[in-house]
């Protein structure tokens, strides 16, 4: 799997979404991406990756696209 | 004036002038963004005369009982915008409190809260033990302040685990397999204060009894939601610590002061057991008989201040708990702003707080 499926993947599977969902979504954009959903995409996004996100970073993730960059700060390439 | 903007001040870093400014500015912007948004409240403030141009400065913004919130549904926005609602801790049949937040509050209480706590925890993230059971956070749309308060502060740990059931038994084979996954490490515990004692101090040295120990010195304790109980069976903080400190080693243990209608500004302990105040609110003592400011050091009404609240006028609130401020930018852990201890719960004041309305069954 690439970087980019298991980040697709960490989102469909917390959000129980389809990945083509994914494009524009935004935290509270759908209702499980509220606060305990996101600390479920924390984790599964560690888990995917063997990282561990900053507090300031969990805070600052706040869309599909935002994550991308944040993820990209810990040495995952994704593209 | 942008909350955004406060955030990037260091919590502690103000002197009281300075501090004074800040509170002033965006309290006062808040009370007229309630005073337009919010028909019951604007009715509140019209019987006080309200008129920010009197304003000297935010000791001069009126409060509103902290019940009131559960008399009446109050927001300063449309109800589809309400993303979250919280209610206090209650006992049976006690009328809770009701707040409503939308995107805007309830973000920036976790990243105020993130910014008290890394202050005393550090910003990166320690394997969490969670001293309660998990189900307290089941609805995820109607948090408990219990729920909410765990919640929040689940954002500082990693491998978040629950160490009671369903039950509030404590899980001796998790506990087990948490430390020894985790030996070495730095970790963080959380909980409420009776929960903490009842469930899982009073386990341990049961279990110590029996040989079993436990070695939690390398953990830090965050706690809270009142006292009431262990100060009825005689134990005070400072006995609250060094029995845990016996029984498992942990000694790095931070007591917080906070309230589901200011979530995000908690009040921590610090190094020197004192409660203190952050930058993003502040905690006035008022006298009983006319609600004038009391001295430093003389016991009063706990009024509660906070630059968070825009979706609920809950940004000036006066308490049900009696304290006293101790000092102001003098604390010798070196924190600036004002630094205070709670008494309790006034006298004939109903029973609140996660840990107290807990204990009421004990």
């Amino acid at each position: 799997m690439t970087n980019l499926e298991k980040y697709i993947e960490a989102f469909t599977t917390s959000f129980e979404l389809d990945a083509n969902a994914l494009e524009g979504l935004e935290y509270q954009g759908v209702a499980q991406w509220d606060s305990v959903g996101h600390m479920s995409l924390i984790a599964a996004l560690e888990d995917a990756f063997d990282i561990m996100i900053e507090v300031d970073d969990i805070l600052a993730l706040n869309s599909f696209e935002k994550g991308k960059e944040i993820i990209a700060k810990y040495g995952v390439e994704l593209s | 004036m942008d909350y955004n903007e406060i955030l990037e001040i260091s919590p502690y870093a103000l002197t009281s002038a300075e501090k004074n400014k800040l509170l002033t500015e965006r309290l006062v912007e808040l009370t007229n963004h309630h005073y337009d948004n919010c028909a019951p409240y604007r009715g509140m403030m019209d019987a006080q005369n309200w008129d920010s141009d009197t304003i000297h400065d935010y000791y001069d913004i009126p409060f509103l009982p902290v019940s009131l919130f559960k008399q009446m549904e109050l927001r300063s926005v449309k109800k589809e915008d309400v993303m979250k609602t919280m209610t206090s801790s209650g006992t049976t049949g006690q009328a809770v409190s009701k707040i409503y937040c939308d995107r805007t509050t309830a973000s920036n209480q976790q990243k105020t809260l993130a910014k008290i706590v890394t202050n005393f925890t550090g910003a990166s993230r320690m394997p969490m033990l969670i001293i309660d059971t998990p189900s307290v956070i089941k609805n995820r749309n109607m948090f408990s302040a219990r729920g909410a308060g765990i919640l929040g502060f689940s954002i500082f740990g990693s491998d978040k685990t629950y160490v009671l059931n369903d039950n509030m038994e404590l899980n001796v084979e998790v506990l087990e397999a948490f430390l020894e996954k985790h030996k070495g490490q730095r970790i963080l515990l959380f909980g409420f204060t009776f929960m903490i004692w009842q469930h899982f101090y009073r386990e341990l040295v049961r279990l110590a009894r029996e040989g079993k120990h436990f070695d939690l010195s390398g953990g830090v304790l965050i706690h809270g939601g009142g006292w009431k109980k262990l100060i009825s069976e005689a134990v005070s903080p400072a006995e609250f610590k060094k029995r845990l400190e016996d029984v498992c080693g942990l000694h790095d243990i931070h007591d917080y002061y906070g309230m589901v209608e200011q979530t995000g500004c908690i009040y921590m302990e610090c190094e020197c057991g004192h409660l203190h105040t952050s930058i993003f609110s502040d905690v006035i003592t008022r006298r009983p008989l006319d609600f004038s400011r009391c001295d430093i050091g003389e016991t009063g009404i706990i009024q509660v201040v906070s630059m968070i609240p825009e979706s609920y006028p809950g940004h000036s609130l006066l308490t049900e708990d009696e304290g006293v401020i101790l000092g102001e930018d003098d604390c010798p852990c070196g924190r600036l702003g004002k630094y205070f201890k709670i008494n309790g719960r006034l006298k004939n004041a109903e029973i609140r707080g996660c840990s107290d309305t807990y204990a009421v069954k004990f």
